[in-house]
Protein backbone atom coordinates (compact mmCIF):
# COMPACT_ATOMS: atom_id res chain seq x y z
CA UNK A 1 0.00 0.00 0.00
CA UNK A 2 1.60 3.28 -1.01
CA UNK A 3 1.83 6.25 1.35
CA UNK A 4 -0.38 8.60 -0.68
CA UNK A 5 -3.23 6.14 -0.79
CA UNK A 6 -2.91 5.48 2.93
CA UNK A 7 -2.97 9.20 3.67
CA UNK A 8 -6.06 9.64 1.56
CA UNK A 9 -7.81 6.88 3.49
CA UNK A 10 -6.85 8.28 6.87
CA UNK A 11 -8.01 11.78 6.06
CA UNK A 12 -11.31 11.14 4.27
CA UNK A 13 -14.68 11.65 5.95
CA UNK A 14 -15.44 9.12 8.71
CA UNK A 15 -18.27 6.66 8.40
CA UNK A 16 -21.62 7.34 10.06
CA UNK A 17 -22.07 4.79 12.92
CA UNK A 18 -25.74 4.58 11.93
CA UNK A 19 -24.73 2.29 9.03
CA UNK A 20 -25.03 -0.51 11.56
CA UNK A 21 -28.80 -0.16 11.34
CA UNK A 22 -28.61 -1.21 7.70
CA UNK A 23 -27.48 -4.72 8.65
CA UNK A 24 -30.17 -6.93 10.21
CA UNK A 25 -27.57 -9.54 11.23
CA UNK A 26 -26.02 -7.02 13.63
CA UNK A 27 -29.17 -7.23 15.76
CA UNK A 28 -28.78 -10.99 16.26
CA UNK A 29 -27.89 -12.37 19.69
CA UNK A 30 -25.59 -15.31 20.26
CA UNK A 31 -25.19 -16.98 23.67
CA UNK A 32 -27.18 -14.12 25.16
CA UNK A 33 -24.87 -11.43 23.83
CA UNK A 34 -24.93 -9.16 20.81
CA UNK A 35 -23.46 -11.19 17.96
CA UNK A 36 -20.02 -9.87 17.05
CA UNK A 37 -19.38 -10.92 13.48
CA UNK A 38 -15.62 -10.83 12.93
CA UNK A 39 -15.47 -13.29 10.05
CA UNK A 40 -15.99 -10.87 7.21
CA UNK A 41 -13.24 -12.32 5.05
CA UNK A 42 -15.32 -15.50 4.79
CA UNK A 43 -18.46 -13.69 3.76
CA UNK A 44 -19.88 -10.25 4.48
CA UNK A 45 -23.20 -9.31 6.03
CA UNK A 46 -25.87 -7.95 3.70
CA UNK A 47 -27.42 -4.50 4.02
CA UNK A 48 -31.18 -4.00 3.75
CA UNK A 49 -31.07 -2.40 0.28
CA UNK A 50 -29.60 -5.64 -1.10
CA UNK A 51 -32.21 -7.81 0.61
CA UNK A 52 -34.98 -5.47 -0.50
CA UNK A 53 -33.83 -5.34 -4.11
CA UNK A 54 -33.85 -9.14 -4.28
CA UNK A 55 -37.20 -9.37 -2.58
CA UNK A 56 -38.66 -6.73 -4.91
CA UNK A 57 -37.56 -8.73 -7.91
CA UNK A 58 -39.27 -11.85 -6.59
CA UNK A 59 -42.42 -10.02 -5.55
CA UNK A 60 -42.88 -7.42 -8.27
CA UNK A 61 -41.23 -8.51 -11.51
CA UNK A 62 -40.06 -12.07 -10.96
CA UNK A 63 -39.73 -13.45 -14.43
CA UNK A 64 -36.92 -14.80 -16.56
CA UNK A 65 -34.50 -12.61 -18.45
CA UNK A 66 -33.98 -12.51 -22.25
CA UNK A 67 -36.94 -14.82 -22.95
CA UNK A 68 -40.18 -13.30 -24.08
CA UNK A 69 -41.15 -9.84 -25.17
CA UNK A 70 -43.57 -8.72 -22.47
CA UNK A 71 -43.02 -5.68 -20.29
CA UNK A 72 -42.40 -7.53 -17.02
CA UNK A 73 -39.72 -9.76 -18.56
CA UNK A 74 -38.28 -6.62 -20.11
CA UNK A 75 -38.04 -5.00 -16.70
CA UNK A 76 -36.23 -8.05 -15.27
CA UNK A 77 -33.80 -8.04 -18.19
CA UNK A 78 -33.15 -4.33 -17.72
CA UNK A 79 -32.43 -4.76 -13.99
CA UNK A 80 -30.20 -7.74 -14.70
CA UNK A 81 -28.21 -5.98 -17.39
CA UNK A 82 -27.94 -2.79 -15.31
CA UNK A 83 -25.70 -4.71 -12.92
CA UNK A 84 -23.29 -5.47 -15.76
CA UNK A 85 -22.83 -1.73 -16.26
CA UNK A 86 -22.48 -1.12 -12.53
CA UNK A 87 -19.76 -3.78 -12.29
CA UNK A 88 -17.99 -2.36 -15.31
CA UNK A 89 -17.88 1.08 -13.69
CA UNK A 90 -16.97 -0.28 -10.28
CA UNK A 91 -13.91 -2.22 -11.44
CA UNK A 92 -12.81 0.16 -14.17
CA UNK A 93 -13.49 -2.06 -17.18
CA UNK A 94 -13.74 -0.55 -20.64
CA UNK A 95 -16.91 -2.28 -21.78
CA UNK A 96 -19.83 -4.17 -20.21
CA UNK A 97 -19.21 -7.12 -22.54
CA UNK A 98 -16.09 -7.87 -20.51
CA UNK A 99 -18.24 -8.70 -17.48
CA UNK A 100 -19.23 -12.37 -17.27
CA UNK A 101 -21.60 -13.43 -14.50
CA UNK A 102 -20.50 -16.66 -12.83
CA UNK A 103 -21.49 -18.40 -9.63
CA UNK A 104 -18.52 -16.89 -7.79
CA UNK A 105 -14.77 -16.34 -7.76
CA UNK A 106 -14.12 -20.08 -7.80
CA UNK A 107 -16.24 -20.58 -10.92
CA UNK A 108 -14.59 -17.58 -12.63
CA UNK A 109 -11.08 -18.86 -11.99
CA UNK A 110 -12.06 -22.33 -13.18
CA UNK A 111 -13.55 -20.86 -16.34
CA UNK A 112 -10.27 -19.12 -17.18
CA UNK A 113 -8.39 -22.28 -16.35
CA UNK A 114 -10.45 -24.61 -18.56
CA UNK A 115 -11.49 -22.33 -21.38
CA UNK A 116 -8.45 -20.07 -21.73
CA UNK A 117 -5.41 -21.68 -20.15
CA UNK A 118 -6.00 -25.31 -21.11
CA UNK A 119 -5.82 -24.70 -24.89
CA UNK A 120 -2.83 -22.40 -24.35
CA UNK A 121 -0.60 -24.66 -22.31
CA UNK A 122 1.85 -27.06 -23.98
CA UNK A 123 3.94 -29.75 -22.30
CA UNK A 124 7.02 -28.15 -20.75
CA UNK A 125 5.39 -24.73 -20.39
CA UNK A 126 5.40 -23.02 -17.02
CA UNK A 127 2.56 -21.55 -15.04
CA UNK A 128 3.31 -19.31 -12.05
CA UNK A 129 1.05 -19.29 -8.98
CA UNK A 130 1.44 -17.31 -5.75
CA UNK A 131 2.82 -19.42 -2.91
CA UNK A 132 -0.01 -18.64 -0.47
CA UNK A 133 -3.07 -18.63 -2.72
CA UNK A 134 -6.55 -19.71 -1.74
CA UNK A 135 -7.36 -23.21 -2.99
CA UNK A 136 -9.67 -21.64 -5.60
CA UNK A 137 -6.64 -20.02 -7.24
CA UNK A 138 -4.26 -22.90 -6.68
CA UNK A 139 -5.86 -26.29 -7.21
CA UNK A 140 -7.25 -25.53 -10.72
CA UNK A 141 -3.76 -24.53 -11.91
CA UNK A 142 -2.07 -27.41 -10.16
CA UNK A 143 -4.44 -29.91 -11.77
CA UNK A 144 -4.13 -28.29 -15.20
CA UNK A 145 -0.34 -28.49 -15.04
CA UNK A 146 -0.63 -32.15 -14.12
CA UNK A 147 -2.89 -32.85 -17.11
CA UNK A 148 -0.77 -30.85 -19.54
CA UNK A 149 2.59 -32.00 -18.21
CA UNK A 150 3.40 -28.33 -17.64
CA UNK A 151 5.41 -27.06 -14.70
CA UNK A 152 3.72 -25.37 -11.74
CA UNK A 153 6.06 -22.70 -10.40
CA UNK A 154 5.43 -20.97 -7.07
CA UNK A 155 5.99 -17.23 -6.82
CA UNK A 156 7.50 -16.63 -3.37
CA UNK A 157 6.11 -14.17 -0.82
CA UNK A 158 8.03 -11.64 1.22
CA UNK A 159 7.64 -11.70 5.03
CA UNK A 160 4.44 -9.66 4.81
CA UNK A 161 2.92 -12.21 2.46
CA UNK A 162 3.21 -10.10 -0.71
CA UNK A 163 4.29 -11.29 -4.13
CA UNK A 164 6.45 -8.28 -4.93
CA UNK A 165 7.40 -7.37 -8.52
CA UNK A 166 10.98 -8.48 -7.77
CA UNK A 167 9.85 -11.83 -6.42
CA UNK A 168 7.62 -12.46 -9.42
CA UNK A 169 10.39 -11.43 -11.81
CA UNK A 170 12.71 -13.92 -10.11
CA UNK A 171 10.61 -16.91 -11.25
CA UNK A 172 9.60 -15.73 -14.74
CA UNK A 173 11.18 -17.47 -17.72
CA UNK A 174 10.53 -17.49 -21.45
CA UNK A 175 8.41 -20.60 -20.85
CA UNK A 176 5.97 -18.86 -18.49
CA UNK A 177 2.55 -18.69 -20.14
CA UNK A 178 0.38 -17.48 -17.29
CA UNK A 179 0.63 -15.95 -13.81
CA UNK A 180 -2.17 -16.45 -11.27
CA UNK A 181 -2.03 -14.33 -8.12
CA UNK A 182 -4.46 -12.84 -5.68
CA UNK A 183 -5.20 -9.16 -5.31
CA UNK A 184 -5.23 -9.73 -1.55
CA UNK A 185 -4.41 -12.86 0.45
CA UNK A 186 -7.21 -14.19 2.63
CA UNK A 187 -4.78 -15.37 5.31
CA UNK A 188 -2.11 -12.67 5.40
CA UNK A 189 -4.20 -9.75 4.14
CA UNK A 190 -1.24 -8.76 1.99
CA UNK A 191 -2.01 -6.60 -1.04
CA UNK A 192 -0.31 -7.30 -4.35
CA UNK A 193 0.47 -4.53 -6.79
CA UNK A 194 -1.41 -6.02 -9.73
CA UNK A 195 -0.37 -3.28 -12.12
CA UNK A 196 3.32 -3.97 -11.56
CA UNK A 197 2.76 -7.73 -11.66
CA UNK A 198 0.80 -7.54 -14.92
CA UNK A 199 3.58 -5.53 -16.50
CA UNK A 200 6.14 -8.18 -15.58
CA UNK A 201 3.92 -10.99 -16.83
CA UNK A 202 3.33 -9.20 -20.13
CA UNK A 203 7.00 -8.43 -20.57
CA UNK A 204 7.53 -12.21 -20.61
CA UNK A 205 4.64 -12.79 -22.97
CA UNK A 206 2.50 -14.28 -20.19
CA UNK A 207 -1.07 -13.48 -19.09
CA UNK A 208 -2.07 -12.31 -15.62
CA UNK A 209 -5.08 -13.80 -13.87
CA UNK A 210 -6.05 -12.06 -10.61
CA UNK A 211 -8.14 -13.57 -7.82
CA UNK A 212 -9.96 -10.49 -6.57
CA UNK A 213 -12.18 -12.24 -3.99
CA UNK A 214 -10.61 -10.41 -1.02
CA UNK A 215 -8.98 -7.53 -2.85
CA UNK A 216 -12.12 -5.93 -4.22
CA UNK A 217 -13.42 -5.46 -0.69
CA UNK A 218 -10.49 -3.28 0.35
CA UNK A 219 -9.02 -1.68 -2.73
CA UNK A 220 -11.17 -0.64 -5.63
CA UNK A 221 -9.79 -2.39 -8.72
CA UNK A 222 -8.92 -0.60 -11.91
CA UNK A 223 -8.73 -3.58 -14.23
CA UNK A 224 -8.15 -1.62 -17.43
CA UNK A 225 -5.65 0.78 -15.84
CA UNK A 226 -3.77 -2.12 -14.24
CA UNK A 227 -3.94 -4.03 -17.50
CA UNK A 228 -4.78 -7.37 -15.87
CA UNK A 229 -6.08 -9.97 -18.31
CA UNK A 230 -8.63 -11.56 -15.99
CA UNK A 231 -10.06 -10.62 -12.60
CA UNK A 232 -12.51 -12.82 -10.66
CA UNK A 233 -14.57 -12.03 -7.57
CA UNK A 234 -17.64 -13.12 -5.60
CA UNK A 235 -20.59 -10.89 -4.73
CA UNK A 236 -20.99 -12.32 -1.25
CA UNK A 237 -17.79 -10.80 0.06
CA UNK A 238 -18.77 -7.29 -0.97
CA UNK A 239 -22.14 -7.17 0.79
CA UNK A 240 -24.00 -8.88 -2.05
CA UNK A 241 -25.72 -12.28 -2.13
CA UNK A 242 -24.18 -15.73 -2.37
CA UNK A 243 -24.39 -17.67 -5.63
CA UNK A 244 -23.12 -15.01 -8.00
CA UNK A 245 -19.77 -13.59 -8.98
CA UNK A 246 -17.99 -11.96 -11.86
CA UNK A 247 -15.22 -12.86 -14.22
CA UNK A 248 -13.75 -9.84 -15.92
CA UNK A 249 -11.75 -10.64 -19.03
CA UNK A 250 -10.21 -8.50 -21.74
CA UNK A 251 -12.73 -8.68 -24.54
CA UNK A 252 -10.43 -10.04 -27.22
CA UNK A 253 -9.35 -12.84 -24.89
CA UNK A 254 -12.96 -13.69 -24.02
CA UNK A 255 -13.72 -13.78 -27.74
CA UNK A 256 -11.03 -16.39 -28.28
CA UNK A 257 -12.45 -18.69 -25.59
CA UNK A 258 -14.88 -21.59 -26.16
CA UNK A 259 -17.93 -21.92 -23.91
CA UNK A 260 -17.75 -24.50 -21.15
CA UNK A 261 -21.45 -24.86 -20.41
CA UNK A 262 -23.82 -25.57 -23.28
CA UNK A 263 -27.51 -24.78 -23.07
CA UNK A 264 -30.04 -22.01 -23.34
CA UNK A 265 -29.16 -18.30 -23.62
CA UNK A 266 -25.63 -18.89 -24.87
CA UNK A 267 -26.46 -20.04 -28.39
CA UNK A 268 -26.75 -18.09 -31.61
CA UNK A 269 -28.08 -20.51 -34.24
CA UNK A 270 -28.74 -24.16 -33.45
CA UNK A 271 -28.69 -26.34 -36.58
CA UNK A 272 -29.29 -30.06 -36.55
CA UNK A 273 -25.60 -30.87 -36.54
CA UNK A 274 -23.93 -27.73 -35.29
CA UNK A 275 -24.44 -24.61 -33.22
CA UNK A 276 -22.93 -21.17 -33.28
CA UNK A 277 -22.50 -19.39 -30.01
CA UNK A 278 -23.28 -15.90 -28.93
CA UNK A 279 -20.57 -13.37 -28.34
CA UNK A 280 -19.11 -12.88 -24.87
CA UNK A 281 -20.25 -12.48 -22.18
CA UNK A 282 -23.42 -14.50 -23.03
CA UNK A 283 -21.43 -17.38 -24.46
CA UNK A 284 -20.33 -18.15 -20.90
CA UNK A 285 -23.71 -17.72 -19.24
CA UNK A 286 -25.58 -20.82 -20.35
CA UNK A 287 -28.84 -21.57 -18.56
CA UNK A 288 -31.13 -19.37 -16.49
CA UNK A 289 -28.82 -17.09 -14.54
CA UNK A 290 -29.12 -16.23 -10.81
CA UNK A 291 -31.32 -13.23 -11.61
CA UNK A 292 -32.20 -12.07 -8.10
CA UNK A 293 -28.58 -12.44 -7.09
CA UNK A 294 -27.28 -10.40 -10.00
CA UNK A 295 -29.81 -7.69 -9.12
CA UNK A 296 -28.66 -7.98 -5.48
CA UNK A 297 -25.05 -7.49 -6.57
CA UNK A 298 -26.07 -4.32 -8.37
CA UNK A 299 -27.75 -3.07 -5.20
CA UNK A 300 -24.60 -3.88 -3.19
CA UNK A 301 -22.46 -1.79 -5.53
CA UNK A 302 -24.96 1.07 -5.30
CA UNK A 303 -24.79 0.81 -1.53
CA UNK A 304 -20.99 0.95 -1.50
CA UNK A 305 -21.04 3.93 -3.84
CA UNK A 306 -23.57 5.75 -1.67
CA UNK A 307 -21.44 5.32 1.47
CA UNK A 308 -18.15 6.05 -0.24
CA UNK A 309 -15.42 3.48 -0.58
CA UNK A 310 -12.85 5.54 1.30
CA UNK A 311 -14.68 5.78 4.62
CA UNK A 312 -15.24 2.02 4.57
CA UNK A 313 -11.52 1.47 4.12
CA UNK A 314 -10.76 3.92 6.91
CA UNK A 315 -13.03 2.24 9.45
CA UNK A 316 -11.73 -1.25 8.63
CA UNK A 317 -8.16 -0.10 8.95
CA UNK A 318 -8.78 1.62 12.29
CA UNK A 319 -10.49 -1.41 13.78
CA UNK A 320 -7.81 -3.76 12.58
CA UNK A 321 -5.08 -1.57 14.03
CA UNK A 322 -6.92 -1.38 17.34
CA UNK A 323 -7.16 -5.16 17.59
CA UNK A 324 -3.54 -5.71 16.60
CA UNK A 325 -2.46 -3.24 19.28
CA UNK A 326 -4.70 -4.92 21.82
CA UNK A 327 -3.54 -8.43 20.99
CA UNK A 328 0.09 -7.32 21.05
CA UNK A 329 -0.36 -6.56 24.78
CA UNK A 330 -1.01 -10.27 25.31
CA UNK A 331 2.30 -12.15 25.61
CA UNK A 332 0.61 -15.42 24.60
CA UNK A 333 -0.53 -14.17 21.21
CA UNK A 334 1.50 -14.61 18.07
CA UNK A 335 0.33 -12.41 15.16
CA UNK A 336 1.36 -13.47 11.67
CA UNK A 337 0.51 -10.28 9.81
CA UNK A 338 1.00 -7.38 12.23
CA UNK A 339 1.40 -4.77 9.47
CA UNK A 340 -1.46 -5.48 7.09
CA UNK A 341 -4.17 -3.34 8.78
CA UNK A 342 -5.54 -2.28 5.49
CA UNK A 343 -7.03 -5.72 4.90
CA UNK A 344 -9.06 -5.83 8.10
CA UNK A 345 -7.53 -9.28 8.62
CA UNK A 346 -5.61 -10.39 11.71
CA UNK A 347 -4.18 -13.92 11.58
CA UNK A 348 -2.92 -15.20 14.89
CA UNK A 349 -2.59 -18.03 17.37
CA UNK A 350 -2.67 -18.21 21.15
CA UNK A 351 0.30 -20.14 22.51
CA UNK A 352 -0.60 -23.60 23.75
CA UNK A 353 -4.20 -23.29 22.57
CA UNK A 354 -5.37 -24.99 19.41
CA UNK A 355 -7.41 -22.61 17.20
CA UNK A 356 -10.54 -24.77 17.54
CA UNK A 357 -10.32 -24.69 21.29
CA UNK A 358 -9.98 -20.92 21.17
CA UNK A 359 -12.85 -20.63 18.68
CA UNK A 360 -15.22 -22.25 21.17
CA UNK A 361 -14.28 -19.60 23.73
CA UNK A 362 -15.04 -16.83 21.22
CA UNK A 363 -18.29 -18.55 20.35
CA UNK A 364 -19.32 -18.61 24.02
CA UNK A 365 -18.67 -14.84 24.10
CA UNK A 366 -20.93 -14.32 21.07
CA UNK A 367 -18.01 -13.70 18.69
CA UNK A 368 -17.52 -15.43 15.37
CA UNK A 369 -13.98 -15.69 14.03
CA UNK A 370 -12.54 -18.27 11.65
CA UNK A 371 -10.41 -21.13 12.95
CA UNK A 372 -8.72 -23.58 10.64
CA UNK A 373 -6.71 -23.60 7.46
CA UNK A 374 -8.86 -20.99 5.68
CA UNK A 375 -8.97 -22.99 2.44
CA UNK A 376 -5.33 -22.10 2.02
CA UNK A 377 -3.19 -25.06 2.99
CA UNK A 378 -0.25 -23.68 0.97
CA UNK A 379 -0.40 -20.54 3.14
CA UNK A 380 -0.48 -22.67 6.29
CA UNK A 381 2.62 -24.53 5.18
CA UNK A 382 4.28 -21.21 4.49
CA UNK A 383 3.46 -20.08 8.06
CA UNK A 384 4.51 -23.49 9.44
CA UNK A 385 1.15 -23.78 11.17
CA UNK A 386 -1.51 -26.40 10.69
CA UNK A 387 -4.23 -23.90 11.52
CA UNK A 388 -4.68 -20.32 12.69
CA UNK A 389 -7.32 -18.01 14.06
CA UNK A 390 -8.45 -15.21 11.81
CA UNK A 391 -10.46 -12.19 12.84
CA UNK A 392 -11.57 -10.03 9.93
CA UNK A 393 -13.27 -6.66 10.15
CA UNK A 394 -15.71 -4.75 8.02
CA UNK A 395 -16.75 -1.11 8.13
CA UNK A 396 -19.92 -1.94 10.10
CA UNK A 397 -17.98 -3.44 13.01
CA UNK A 398 -17.24 -1.17 15.94
CA UNK A 399 -14.66 -0.57 18.65
CA UNK A 400 -16.68 -2.45 21.25
CA UNK A 401 -16.62 -5.60 19.14
CA UNK A 402 -12.90 -5.22 18.56
CA UNK A 403 -12.30 -4.88 22.29
CA UNK A 404 -14.49 -7.88 23.06
CA UNK A 405 -12.22 -9.96 20.84
CA UNK A 406 -9.13 -8.78 22.72
CA UNK A 407 -10.75 -9.52 26.09
CA UNK A 408 -12.01 -12.94 25.03
CA UNK A 409 -8.52 -13.82 23.80
CA UNK A 410 -7.25 -13.44 27.37
CA UNK A 411 -9.61 -16.24 28.34
CA UNK A 412 -8.56 -18.57 25.51
CA UNK A 413 -6.52 -20.70 27.91
CA UNK A 414 -9.73 -21.65 29.73
CA UNK A 415 -10.93 -23.53 26.69
CA UNK A 416 -12.22 -26.52 28.61
CA UNK A 417 -14.76 -24.27 30.37
CA UNK A 418 -17.12 -24.56 27.44
CA UNK A 419 -17.56 -28.27 28.10
CA UNK A 420 -18.54 -28.01 31.76
CA UNK B 1 -24.24 -27.07 40.64
CA UNK B 2 -23.55 -29.13 43.77
CA UNK B 3 -20.06 -29.25 45.21
CA UNK B 4 -19.70 -32.91 44.28
CA UNK B 5 -20.53 -32.03 40.65
CA UNK B 6 -17.92 -29.34 40.82
CA UNK B 7 -15.47 -31.80 42.21
CA UNK B 8 -16.20 -34.25 39.40
CA UNK B 9 -15.87 -31.56 36.76
CA UNK B 10 -12.49 -30.57 38.12
CA UNK B 11 -11.44 -34.18 37.94
CA UNK B 12 -12.71 -34.50 34.36
CA UNK B 13 -10.80 -31.42 33.28
CA UNK B 14 -7.64 -32.84 34.82
CA UNK B 15 -8.14 -36.09 32.94
CA UNK B 16 -8.62 -34.30 29.61
CA UNK B 17 -5.61 -32.05 30.11
CA UNK B 18 -3.47 -34.98 31.23
CA UNK B 19 -4.25 -36.95 28.07
CA UNK B 20 -3.83 -33.84 25.91
CA UNK B 21 -0.42 -33.02 27.35
CA UNK B 22 0.80 -36.58 27.91
CA UNK B 23 -0.85 -38.71 25.25
CA UNK B 24 -0.68 -42.49 25.75
CA UNK B 25 0.27 -44.93 22.95
CA UNK B 26 1.35 -42.07 20.73
CA UNK B 27 3.30 -42.60 17.53
CA UNK B 28 2.82 -45.01 14.65
CA UNK B 29 4.73 -48.19 13.99
CA UNK B 30 5.88 -49.61 10.69
CA UNK B 31 5.11 -53.15 11.82
CA UNK B 32 3.17 -55.01 9.12
CA UNK B 33 0.58 -56.58 11.44
CA UNK B 34 -1.10 -53.24 12.21
CA UNK B 35 -4.03 -51.88 10.26
CA UNK B 36 -3.84 -48.12 9.74
CA UNK B 37 -6.71 -45.71 9.20
CA UNK B 38 -6.06 -42.07 8.45
CA UNK B 39 -9.00 -39.74 8.98
CA UNK B 40 -9.31 -36.04 8.33
CA UNK B 41 -11.87 -33.48 9.15
CA UNK B 42 -11.38 -31.22 6.13
CA UNK B 43 -13.59 -28.46 7.46
CA UNK B 44 -11.33 -27.76 10.42
CA UNK B 45 -8.07 -29.51 9.62
CA UNK B 46 -8.08 -32.19 12.34
CA UNK B 47 -5.91 -34.98 11.03
CA UNK B 48 -5.58 -38.30 12.79
CA UNK B 49 -4.06 -41.73 12.16
CA UNK B 50 -4.99 -44.76 14.23
CA UNK B 51 -3.31 -48.17 14.08
CA UNK B 52 -4.83 -51.32 15.45
CA UNK B 53 -3.28 -54.75 15.91
CA UNK B 54 -5.63 -57.68 16.39
CA UNK B 55 -4.54 -61.00 17.89
CA UNK B 56 -7.30 -63.54 17.57
CA UNK B 57 -10.39 -61.84 18.92
CA UNK B 58 -8.42 -59.37 21.00
CA UNK B 59 -7.26 -55.82 20.32
CA UNK B 60 -3.62 -56.35 21.18
CA UNK B 61 -2.40 -52.83 20.54
CA UNK B 62 -3.64 -49.39 19.50
CA UNK B 63 -1.38 -46.56 18.32
CA UNK B 64 -2.32 -43.09 17.18
CA UNK B 65 -0.89 -39.80 16.05
CA UNK B 66 -2.58 -36.62 15.01
CA UNK B 67 -2.87 -32.92 14.79
CA UNK B 68 -5.95 -31.38 16.30
CA UNK B 69 -7.58 -29.62 19.21
CA UNK B 70 -7.53 -30.66 22.88
CA UNK B 71 -10.70 -32.69 22.46
CA UNK B 72 -9.54 -34.54 19.37
CA UNK B 73 -6.13 -35.40 20.83
CA UNK B 74 -7.21 -36.29 24.37
CA UNK B 75 -10.06 -38.39 23.02
CA UNK B 76 -7.64 -40.29 20.81
CA UNK B 77 -5.34 -40.99 23.74
CA UNK B 78 -8.22 -42.20 25.94
CA UNK B 79 -9.52 -44.36 23.12
CA UNK B 80 -6.13 -46.07 22.71
CA UNK B 81 -5.83 -46.79 26.40
CA UNK B 82 -9.36 -48.08 26.72
CA UNK B 83 -9.54 -50.35 23.70
CA UNK B 84 -6.14 -51.92 24.15
CA UNK B 85 -6.63 -55.41 25.60
CA UNK B 86 -10.39 -55.53 25.02
CA UNK B 87 -11.96 -58.25 22.92
CA UNK B 88 -13.17 -57.10 19.54
CA UNK B 89 -16.73 -57.40 20.76
CA UNK B 90 -16.02 -55.32 23.89
CA UNK B 91 -14.11 -52.74 21.87
CA UNK B 92 -17.00 -52.27 19.42
CA UNK B 93 -19.42 -51.90 22.34
CA UNK B 94 -17.14 -49.32 23.96
CA UNK B 95 -16.90 -47.37 20.72
CA UNK B 96 -20.68 -47.46 20.28
CA UNK B 97 -21.11 -46.23 23.82
CA UNK B 98 -18.72 -43.32 23.25
CA UNK B 99 -20.54 -42.31 20.09
CA UNK B 100 -23.84 -42.38 21.97
CA UNK B 101 -22.41 -40.21 24.74
CA UNK B 102 -21.11 -37.65 22.25
CA UNK B 103 -24.50 -37.41 20.55
CA UNK B 104 -26.38 -37.00 23.86
CA UNK B 105 -28.00 -40.45 23.63
CA UNK B 106 -28.19 -42.96 26.49
CA UNK B 107 -24.85 -44.73 26.96
CA UNK B 108 -23.13 -47.21 29.23
CA UNK B 109 -20.78 -45.09 31.36
CA UNK B 110 -19.15 -48.17 32.89
CA UNK B 111 -17.64 -49.11 29.53
CA UNK B 112 -16.11 -45.67 29.05
CA UNK B 113 -14.21 -45.23 32.31
CA UNK B 114 -12.05 -42.07 32.04
CA UNK B 115 -13.53 -41.22 28.66
CA UNK B 116 -16.76 -40.09 30.37
CA UNK B 117 -14.78 -36.92 31.08
CA UNK B 118 -15.58 -35.91 27.49
CA UNK B 119 -19.37 -36.08 27.95
CA UNK B 120 -19.59 -32.28 27.69
CA UNK B 121 -19.02 -32.30 23.94
CA UNK B 122 -22.63 -33.40 23.57
CA UNK B 123 -23.59 -29.81 24.44
CA UNK B 124 -21.48 -28.39 21.60
CA UNK B 125 -22.72 -29.95 18.36
CA UNK B 126 -20.00 -28.18 16.39
CA UNK B 127 -17.32 -30.02 18.38
CA UNK B 128 -18.79 -33.55 18.43
CA UNK B 129 -16.75 -34.48 15.37
CA UNK B 130 -13.53 -33.57 17.20
CA UNK B 131 -14.32 -36.08 19.94
CA UNK B 132 -15.51 -38.96 17.79
CA UNK B 133 -12.84 -38.87 15.05
CA UNK B 134 -10.45 -41.24 16.86
CA UNK B 135 -13.22 -43.70 17.72
CA UNK B 136 -14.51 -43.82 14.19
CA UNK B 137 -10.97 -44.44 12.96
CA UNK B 138 -10.50 -47.26 15.48
CA UNK B 139 -13.82 -48.84 14.55
CA UNK B 140 -12.94 -48.74 10.86
CA UNK B 141 -9.53 -50.27 11.53
CA UNK B 142 -10.96 -53.07 13.65
CA UNK B 143 -13.72 -53.97 11.20
CA UNK B 144 -11.43 -53.87 8.16
CA UNK B 145 -8.72 -55.87 9.85
CA UNK B 146 -11.26 -58.48 10.87
CA UNK B 147 -12.62 -58.70 7.34
CA UNK B 148 -9.14 -59.16 6.02
CA UNK B 149 -8.32 -61.86 8.52
CA UNK B 150 -11.40 -63.78 7.44
CA UNK B 151 -10.38 -63.67 3.76
CA UNK B 152 -7.50 -65.69 2.36
CA UNK B 153 -4.69 -63.31 1.35
CA UNK B 154 -5.14 -64.03 -2.37
CA UNK B 155 -8.64 -62.56 -2.49
CA UNK B 156 -7.86 -59.31 -0.69
CA UNK B 157 -8.92 -56.31 -2.73
CA UNK B 158 -6.43 -55.42 -5.45
CA UNK B 159 -7.22 -51.69 -5.19
CA UNK B 160 -5.48 -51.77 -1.84
CA UNK B 161 -2.32 -53.71 -2.52
CA UNK B 162 -0.85 -53.37 0.96
CA UNK B 163 -4.23 -53.96 2.53
CA UNK B 164 -2.93 -52.01 5.49
CA UNK B 165 -3.55 -48.38 4.94
CA UNK B 166 -6.62 -46.37 4.34
CA UNK B 167 -7.19 -42.66 4.05
CA UNK B 168 -10.62 -41.19 4.25
CA UNK B 169 -12.14 -37.88 5.03
CA UNK B 170 -14.94 -37.78 7.53
C1 LIG C 1 -8.64 -15.05 -1.73
C2 LIG C 1 -9.86 -15.86 -2.05
N1 LIG C 1 -9.98 -16.41 -3.27
C3 LIG C 1 -11.06 -17.12 -3.62
C4 LIG C 1 -12.09 -17.34 -2.75
C5 LIG C 1 -13.24 -18.19 -3.20
O1 LIG C 1 -14.43 -17.50 -3.22
P1 LIG C 1 -15.81 -18.26 -3.46
O2 LIG C 1 -15.81 -19.40 -2.47
O3 LIG C 1 -16.84 -17.24 -3.16
O4 LIG C 1 -15.83 -18.73 -4.87
C6 LIG C 1 -12.02 -16.80 -1.47
C7 LIG C 1 -13.10 -17.02 -0.50
O5 LIG C 1 -12.97 -17.61 0.53
C8 LIG C 1 -10.88 -16.04 -1.11
O6 LIG C 1 -10.75 -15.51 0.10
Amino acid sequence: MNEDKLKEILTCKSIDPAVRNDFPMLAVKSHGQPFAYLNNAATSLKPRPVLEAMSRYYQEYGSSVFRGVDSIAYKATQAFEATRYKVKDFIGAKQPESIVFTSGATAGLNLVCHSFAAPLLQPGDELVVGATEHHANYVPWQQLCKQKRARLVLAPNNERGEVTPELLASVMTDKTRLVAVCHMSNVMGAVNDLKALAEIAHRHGAYLVADGAQGIVHERPDVAGWDVDFYAFSAHKIYGPTGVGVLYGKYDLLESMPPMIYGGEMIDVVDVADTTFRDPPYRFEGGTPPIAEVIGLGAALDYINSLGYCCMQQKTLQLCKRVVRGLQQNPNVEIYNPDNYFSGIVSFNVKGVHPHDAASIYDREGIQVRAGHHCAQPAMRWLHQSATLRASFAFYNNEEEADRLVTATKKAGDFLDVFF
Amino acid sequence: MSSSDEHMNLLYRQIIMDHYQHPRNKGLTGAPDYYTVHLKNPSCGDDLSVQVKLEGDRVADVRHIGDGCSICCSSSSMMSELLKGETVEQALATIASFKHMASAEPYDADLLKEAVSLHGVAQLPARVKCATLAWIAAETAIRRDEEQARQPAATSTPSQPTGQDETRTS
